[in-house]
């Protein structure tokens, strides 16, 4: 009988009969550069997101290297600074980003029954603009200091404090590339929060209402309507620093009476809320993956929306948290240390529903499941370590130093990353029809686990023990070393966590078990039609008249629509 | 409440603080463990303070929700033989989630209140007769240390007296830079200030035990961030007086070692470096007129010893790669004479 129900509405958006033939490779890239379907573009994000995610990856390796113990000499001075720089621009601009805005434009139209975004060509755009700025950045390493010198990468920190970046301090062109990089990826990104945003508003298939929608869709309207108030005064000011830099501006420039404190509050106020940008999908992806993983309905789906957007709302006023030891005065001090604790609670929230979701349910411990465990410790690790930050004088010892590390490496590898892992594992299936191994899933997991608190747990302690961040070298005498000892053996076990995901992904696209279009037994949209969709998602966009449209055809007895 | 969390939180302080300096090197000797955990000055102390009543209301939130996890992951696991139906489907609650919203609601509000309250504490202590004033400013990449009252300019090194209930006497510093953004952080007498070019902040402490404290820049300020050390020594009152006494002799004139003084003055070296009594009066470098009270050399870089002083003239950037002064390119003897003469300057 459900069979029946699912089998009909799966038949009708069946793809026709597969090619026979093999085509040539060419024709195959042809297809991926010219493409405008979500899905692709969606892979393309994603892909581009882990490949800069091991980039990245491999540029903390060698930084832990030469912090493993006082005074090594594995890179020199500039070399380390720059591998920070580049680490953490990578890691928020080409990793978190591509990965968020990855699953949104892949999950988005099929969750609410459209055919593709709104403006596909434009969503081709964002794409190709950010690998473009992306792969700007890094023609710094051959053309940042002229054609003629080694070539260097910036080497400015990723929020780039004026007025180091002025050109008295920071000549060459290294800088200009970070700069420029950076401001071609956010025109990118801007466009695909308005392509997402106008997707979401205006073309929910029918009986699709807001408040139907899955909580992964409600994250990504958020953090889109975020995007484009945040990331516009970035780009403002790093025009701003274009100018200073090339046409002899002084909006930063300290010497001639700029002002460094400007840049610093035009950057966090789109630095902090980016966060938030880039948690808040992850939030989207656990309240997807828990319901179905204990077999229950989300606990309390109108209070995690509205969460959500309070935690969009209050976290666009707390920048300042950031800098609280600039001299801000004690108002403004207060002010933002109320606004950063107030978000917590939103935040907080949030996980009692998942507790809530969870506490009476029938939990299958799958590989994404375990990364939605392992998540909600990490995110409440971060969550108190957040709460120890608002906490001013307290924050006073701590900002800069190890323990700000720590605390955001908690936030965005357990908020983010943990739950790009759960995501691809979960939605893997349905975009190549394929399982991913439930075995190395599971050494992935432990490893990558283990790996991560040897790692970042750790690194707290040689914060509250005066160690600062971005020193490329520290005194035998401080006491630190044991601490960073542990800290750079995490690493391994984390590389080679990812490298047993690499090689699933490698071998289940080839030898994986055959997904069904359904292997979760879940309820969104995406698992009506086939895996992989076919072009245009669904020949008939199925209607819907609740917020689990496939509960509702599993359980025709007990539809959803009569408890929402 | 305040009190009574304090003082549970000052046992857990007493056990954290045992186990946070134990890996840290002893106490004794030049640099032990700056420890946020381990303050000898007044506002250090109050932080400490408030850190262990936040740790305090954290750990127990984080004890509750983490056990909560445990014991929902645990209890509602799939088990062997349980059936394929669907569990009931709870959509929500109301009442409990609104007592889960304003729960932490309250926590935020009390937290937010003693915050509150230690912020305009720490920030709001004025300065007082008696109290030394001390000017900081950061460099690319040493720290330029002046006291005005004093007339001493000395790199590096704070000296301060100890302050006692008798004759309280706090140190007032106004924190600035010279060129880009750094941050002045001795953990063991207060939280950071940083210096940020075309601005005036102030920062206090109050030591209250003599000895030596380190600490060091704690915001990115270029490639030798790391080799922006910073050290302050507390000495007793009579000490400190005789500290600023000495710094106010002016610079030795040793007749033996004229020629060293003669290449200080004619090559560039006094274009940056002042040393009182003499034409050079650049203030690019650090002051050298009692270079060798110092301990450190390069912003705390190296032991300040003769055979090290000598490498820093041949190269600096050997030394301390990036650091701004240049290499001299002197000949031996003219590196033994410059030597000499710089050793004079205690």
């Amino acid at each position: 009988m459900k069979m029946d129900a699912m089998s009909v509405l799966v038949e009708t958006v069946a793809p026709g009969r597969e090619a026979a033939r093999p085509r040539p490779w060419l024709a195959v890239l042809h297809d991926w550069v010219v493409t405008v379907d979500h899905k692709r573009l969606g892979i393309l994000y994603v892909v581009t997101g882990l490949g800069f995610l091991v980039v990245g990856g491999l540029e903390a390796s060698m930084m832990r290297l030469q912090l493993a113990w006082s005074g090594l000499h594995v890179v020199p001075p500039e070399t380390f600074n720059r591998l920070f720089t580049m680490h953490g621009t990578t890691m928020v601009f080409l990793v978190g980003i591509p990965l968020v805005f990855g699953f949104g434009n892949y999950l988005v139209p099929l969750m609410i029954g459209a055919r593709d975004l709104a403006f596909p060509r434009l969503n081709a755009f964002g794409f190709w603009i950010l690998l473009f700025g992306a792969l700007l950045l890094h023609f710094s390493v051959v053309g940042g200091d002229g054609l003629y010198g080694a070539g260097s990468a910036p080497a400015i920190g990723w929020f780039a404090y004026a007025p180091l970046t002025e050109r008295a301090f920071s000549p060459g062109n290294a800088t200009d590339y970070w700069n420029l990089a950076l401001l071609v990826t956010g025109f990118g990104t801007i466009a695909t929060a308005i392509n997402l945003l106008a997707t979401i508003l205006t073309m929910r298939g029918p009986g699709m209402t807001l408040g139907r929608m899955p909580i992964f869709v409600w994250e990504i309207l958020t953090i889109s309507a975020m995007t484009l108030l945040i990331l516009p005064p970035l780009s403002a000011a790093q025009i701003m620093l274009l100018l200073d830099r090339f046409l002899g501006a002084h909006f930063f420039d300290t010497q001639a009476g700029g002002s460094a404190i400007a840049w610093q509050h035009f950057f966090w106020f789109f630095g902090h809320p980016e966060v938030y940008i880039l948690v808040l999908p992850g939030f989207g992806i656990a309240s997807e993956i828990i319901p179905v993983f204990s077999r229950k309905v989300i606990f309390g789906y109108v209070t995690l929306v509205a969460a959500s957007a309070g935690i969009g709302l209050v976290g666009m006023g707390t920048w300042a948290h950031h800098m609280f030891a600039v001299g801000m005065g004690s108002p403004l001090n207060s002010a933002f240390a109320a606004s950063t604790m107030l978000v917590g609670v939103p935040t907080g929230v949030k996980i009692f529903n998942w507790l809530a979701t969870l506490y009476g349910g029938r939990i299958r411990f799958q590989t994404p499941m375990l990364f939605c465990t392992a998540f909600l410790y990490l995110f409440l690790c971060a969550g108190l370590t957040g709460i120890h930050l608002a906490v001013v004088p307290f924050d006073w010892q701590l900002t800069d130093s190890y323990f700000v590390v720590a605390h955001f490496h908690f936030t965005l590898i357990g908020g983010l990353v943990f739950l790009v892992f759960a995501g691809l594992y979960y939605w893997f299936p349905k975009a190549t029809g394929r399982m991913l191994s439930e075995r190395l899933g599971r050494w992935h997991f432990w490893l990558f686990t283990i790996g991560f608190n040897l790692t970042f747990l750790t690194m707290h302690i040689p914060g509250l023990l005066g160690m600062p961040r971005r020193i490329y070298t520290y005194p035998a005498d401080r006491g630190w070393e044991v601490w960073n000892l542990v800290t750079t053996l995490g690493v391994p076990l984390q590389i080679l966590g990812v490298a047993v995901f690499v090689v699933n992904v490698v071998v289940s696209l080839r030898r994986g078990a055959p997904a069904g279009n359904d292997p979760w037994d879940a309820w969104t949209l995406e698992w009506a039609t086939s895996s992989p969709p076919p072009p245009y998602n669904f020949a008939i966009v199925p209607t819907v008249s609740s917020r689990r449209p496939l509960w509702d055809l599993k359980h025709p007895g007990d539809p959803d629509g009569l408890h929402e | 409440m305040i009190g009574k969390a304090a003082r549970v939180a000052s046992s857990l302080s007493a056990l954290s603080s045992v186990l946070l300096t134990a890996a840290g090197g002893s106490a004794e000797g030049r640099a032990a463990t700056p420890s946020i955990f381990a303050p000898v000055s007044t506002p250090a102390f109050a932080i400490r303070e408030l850190a262990m009543f936040v740790l305090g209301i954290t750990g127990v939130i984080f004890v509750v929700v983490a056990g909560l996890g445990v014991y929902v992951l645990v209890r509602f696991r799939r088990r062997r033989g349980d059936d394929r139906t669907e569990p009931p489907q709870v959509y929500g609650s109301r009442q409990i989630e609104l007592a889960w919203t304003v729960v932490p609601l309250l926590i935020v509000a009390v937290l937010f209140l003693v915050t509150a309250r230690y912020i305009y504490g720490v920030e709001g202590h004025r300065s007082r007769e008696g109290a030394l004033e001390v000017t900081v400013i950061g460099h690319q990449w040493w720290w330029e240390i002046r006291y005005p009252t004093l007339g001493i300019v000395t790199a590096n090194e704070l000296h301060v007296p100890v302050s006692d209930a008798a004759r309280p006497t706090p140190t007032f510093l106004t924190v600035q830079s010279a060129d880009v953004a750094h941050s002045f952080w001795i953990p063991q007498l207060a939280g950071k200030m940083d210096a940020i070019p075309n601005k005036t902040n102030r920062l206090w402490i109050e030591p209250l035990q003599p000895g030596t404290y380190v600490g060091q820049c704690a915001e990115y300020c270029g490639i030798q961030h790391a080799g922006m050390l910073l050290t302050a020594v507390v000495h007793s009152q009579d000490d400190f007086a005789r500290w600023a006494a000495a710094q106010q002799t002016p610079a030795r004139n040793d007749g033996d070692v004229q020629r060293g003084r003669t290449l200080f003055v004619s090559l560039a070296c006094s274009s940056c470096h002042t040393v009182q009594g003499t034409p050079g009066n650049g203030v690019f470098g650090p002051d050298l007129t009692h270079l060798m009270s110092r301990s450190t050399l390069g912003a705390g870089v190296m032991p300040n010893s003769p055979e090290n002083l000598r490498r820093w003239l041949d190269n600096p950037t050997a030394l301390k790669p990036g650091a701004l002064m240049p290499a001299m390119k002197l000949s031996p003897e003219e590196l033994n004479d410059l030597t000499a003469y710089l050793l004079t300057l205690r």
